[in-house]
């Protein structure tokens, strides 16, 4: 299960600046090739994708696979095209989707 | 036992011994490609030279792309040479990424090849390969 969804971005950007956007959030990342005590495999459960929204674009997409460590951390960079608010989606094997949204400081 | 397991190294040569590649990883590679050939430029991989961890791998991969609309990375794929499963992550981007650079966390089962292919727009795709040696696997058994 998905838990505690983080972010980092700059205190403040200029339109136009290029930002290092930062994401992590707490998850087993169950691979699903290990076994338990009684040698009973345990079941994959993976966050499978991220979608990185900005306003109402699309500006990043991950598939993840079992070789993600656990605890997903992504980093990746965007141009500023102007002041917005993003919202990071991370969805579950289970189709379950965990948000975050977090306004960009646009100055 | 452990003196039957294939031996990673060097041979006696001084040569890197050749590391064995999964079927896996041949038919991930080649679902990628889709008969392209990669060519083996412009993509830097930072990964640590010898993991002591293969549950935590820290990676960085930078693709040397204008990042326009005529000429910018579309994907870059992350795949693995030796674990249970090769496609270890897939990553989309757009020219509003402006510079195609990402980093995360892989697990790595064994010493082995991490290999990086980027599909650029134009049709291209660029290739990275690099060794990581693996002290205690991840990915568990």
């Amino acid at each position: 299960m998905a838990a505690r969804p983080r972010y980092r971005l700059p205190a403040n950007a200029k339109i136009g600046d290029v930002i290092e956007v930062k994401t992590l959030i707490t998850h087993v990342m169950e691979t699903g090739n290990r076994h338990d005590k009684y040698g009973k495999l345990i079941p994959r459960d993976i966050i499978n994708t991220f979608v990185a929204k900005y306003g109402d674009q699309e500006v990043f997409r991950a598939e993840f696979g079992p070789g993600i460590s656990a605890n997903p951390y992504l980093s990746f960079k965007m141009r500023v095209p102007g002041p917005g608010v993003f919202e990071f989606a991370w969805t579950d094997d289970d189709g379950t989707t965990t948000v975050a949204t977090a306004p960009l400081n646009v100055s | 036992m452990a003196a039957l397991m294939p031996l990673v190294g060097r041979s006696a040569n001084g040569e890197p011994a050749k590391l064995e590649r999964s079927k896996k990883f041949a038919d991930a590679f080649a679902q990628v490609l889709r008969g392209v050939t990669p060519v083996e430029d412009k993509v830097t991989v930072d990964l640590p030279e010898l993991a002591e961890n293969g549950n935590f791998v820290p990676i960085t991969v930078q693709v040397d792309s204008p990042m326009s609309e005529a000429d910018h990375v579309k994907t870059i794929h992350l795949l693995s040479t030796a674990n249970p499963h090769a496609r270890v992550a897939t990553f989309h981007l757009s020219p509003i990424n402006a510079v195609a650079r990402i980093q995360s966390r892989m697990r790595l089962a064994k010493t082995q090849d991490v290999i990086v292919l980027a599909e650029l727009s134009t049709g291209q795709i660029l290739m990275s390969t690099t060794l990581v040696k693996v002290t205690i696997g991840g990915c568990g058994d």
